[in-house]
């Protein structure tokens, strides 16, 4: 046996650079790769309150988890539900952000400092917290909301409790919480566009409308397109607004799909078919993924 | 200036401000209310008109949340579980967020490439068999199984990564020819030079860890051991009635993290723009 010298100590026979990122690694692959392939199997087994007990009493089920799934109705609903919030959300959200964006950016404007951040307060609060209050907000009779509306001739909405207006609620609730985000990233794009060119549209005589129709928009289109689809895709494991605010209710009007899979999973501890729910769930965030891949430019994402 | 371009401008100018004034108190009105109906006395905050301010400001809630209701308790769990978490994820994500960036070793890149994948994949995927996992370990109700699982972070080592690259390389270098290790390199100098970061890092890792509801949700069963996410929502489901009460709850919930944001908001925004536009 040679043994390494006095000098070399065992361990420098492993890379330095593999002792800085070994504690990082194995806590990525114990708490996180790991459990994605577990959940891989776990989404073909009968794995309930029994197997939790006792896991012996797991059983291979094949592909039956996802044929129960795919056959209820309320997951049907619950993926509705979720491209509702996403796909309307999404959009919204992004153009509050661009408004909001716009404005901070404007050049006449002073305290550019202070209006950043009232706008991007919303979105470091609790979640739990802010959408207790916004219940407070939706109330038919007493909230801040209706009454307000009240004054334009709106008739009072029961936000919170008609089935038709739940989701719009949760989406308008979420858009004031997370615009804020997405304008940071359009405020940093608004700065990267030369001053040249809104200086060469206006001594053309473009008005300012013109000049962000033809100027701000074609240029901030990259990013715009990268910021919707990176939103959606946040969007789409929406939970804690129906978990608080409705329950998933009214008629399930806002149960979303991590909803759906949190009460599959650790209400009724039917674990199996939360995780094939979980990877439907995936299944439609890889495809928002792909689309995201095929229309960002020059591979910014 | 002719009359007429000062004319557009100025209303221009006016336009921008009521803008500005709208969007202001959209975006501050539930938060003003919330701290408004915190003062109320019981049932102030449900008649007809609302009211906006509290007509005698009491501090009754407060007391009761503290009192009656132990949430104290609560914000100090909160306040253990994302120190701890943020101790741990600078510790951890750092060295590797460093090491991706300036140690060169093999299998360097193609683990940061399926890494960088792994970004892709929701978080709620794992979560089932990372309960069952925290379960065997003996960790469910116990403050390790929160935190253990946050402490690194894909977004946490990207964040570093980027900032790291920065670094000039004959400045490691130096500092090896005169016999430093590898840690030593790192402690002494790497470390005061990304501090920048590593604040950016500390503010994101807290807020998220204090603001986060699901994952404790799923891993504490016992109330004591609640954080405060958790407990508030508990809490609305005994008391949705009393509104001031609950908005008290909510003031002390979300103040902490919006001064904290406040203070150091220049770090926070950093990770916003450094994290999205890699």
């Amino acid at each position: 046996m040679t043994a390494p010298s006095a000098r070399t100590p065992r361990t420098a026979w492993i890379a330095p650079g593999w002792w800085f990122v070994a504690p990082a690694l194995t806590l990525i692959v114990v708490f996180f790769v790991g459990p994605v392939l577990a959940a891989i199997v776990l989404s073909f087994t009968d794995f309930d309150l029994y197997a939790l007990a006792d896991p012996r009493a797991a059983r291979w089920v094949g592909l039956r988890n996802y044929s129960r799934v795919l056959q209820e109705p309320l997951f049907w609903q619950a993926l509705r539900n979720t491209l509702y919030f996403a796909l309307v959300g999404g959009p919204l959200t992004v153009a509050a952000s661009l408004g909001a964006a716009l404005l901070v950016n404007a050049r006449a404007l002073r305290w550019k400092g202070t209006a950043r951040a009232v706008f991007f307060a919303p979105f470091v609060t609790t979640l739990v917290a802010v959408a207790i209050v916004w219940r407070y907000l939706y109330h038919p009779r007493y909230g801040l909301l209706n009454w307000m509306l009240g004054h334009v001739g709106v008739q009072p909405i029961d936000w919170l409790g008609d089935p038709r207006w739940a989701m719009p609620a949760i989406i308008l609730m979420a858009t004031w919480k997370n615009f804020g985000y997405n304008m940071l990233i359009f405020i940093a794009g608004l700065q990267n566009i030369p001053r040249e060119l809104h200086e060469a549209a206006a001594l053309d005589g473009a008005t300012p409308f013109q000049r962000f129709r033809h100027v701000t928009i074609p240029m901030l289109a990259p990013t715009m397109f990268f910021v919707v689809i990176v939103t959606m895709i946040g969007y789409l494991q929406l939970f804690t607004e129906p978990y608080v605010m409705t329950q998933g209710g009214p008629l399930r009007a806002t149960t979303s799909l991590v909803l759906y899979m949190y009460e599959e999973g650790f209400r009724w501890w039917r674990l199996g078919v939360a995780a094939a729910i979980a990877f439907l769930l995936f299944l439609v965030i890889v495809l928002f993924t792909l689309l995201q891949r095929r229309i960002s430019p020059r591979g910014a994402a | 200036m002719t009359m007429a371009r000062a004319r557009e401008f100025r209303t221009g100018t006016v336009a921008l401000y009521a803008a500005l004034v709208v969007f202001g108190a959209l975006s501050l009105l539930p938060l003003l209310w919330m701290l408004s109906a915190s003062f109320m006395a019981q049932g102030e905050a449900t008649t007809f008109p609302p009211a906006l301010l509290p007509r005698n400001p009491t501090l009754v809630h407060y007391r009761d949340l503290f009192g009656r209701l132990a949430l104290g308790r609560y914000a100090m769990n909160s306040a253990l579980v994302a120190t701890v978490t943020t101790i741990g994820a600078l510790a951890i994500n750092a060295s590797a967020g460093y090491a991706f960036a300036k140690l060169r070793f093999r299998g360097r890149d193609a683990t940061f490439r399926a890494m960088a994948a792994g970004l892709a994949i929701p978080v709620q995927v794992a979560m089932l068999p990372l309960f069952l996992l925290i379960k065997s370990l003996g960790l469910v109700n116990n403050y390790g199984g929160v935190i253990i699982p946050g402490l690194s972070s894909i977004f946490g080592i990207f964040l570093v990564r980027q900032y790291a690259l920065a670094i000039p390389d004959d400045l490691l270098d130096a500092a090896r020819i005169d016999g430093a290790s590898e840690f030593r390199v790192f402690r002494s100098i790497v470390l005061p030079t990304i501090q920048p970061v590593l604040a950016t890092l500390a503010l994101w890792t807290f807020l998220a860890t204090w603001n986060d509801f699901m994952w404790p949700l799923i891993v504490l069963s016992d109330d004591r051991k609640y954080t405060l996410p958790v407990a508030l929502a508990g809490l609305v489901g005994e008391h949705a009635q009393d509104v001031e009460l609950m908005m008290a709850g909510a003031v002390i919930t979300v103040l902490p993290v919006l001064i904290l944001f406040l203070m150091l908001q220049r770090y926070y925004v950093e990770g916003v723009t450094e994290g999205s536009v890699k």
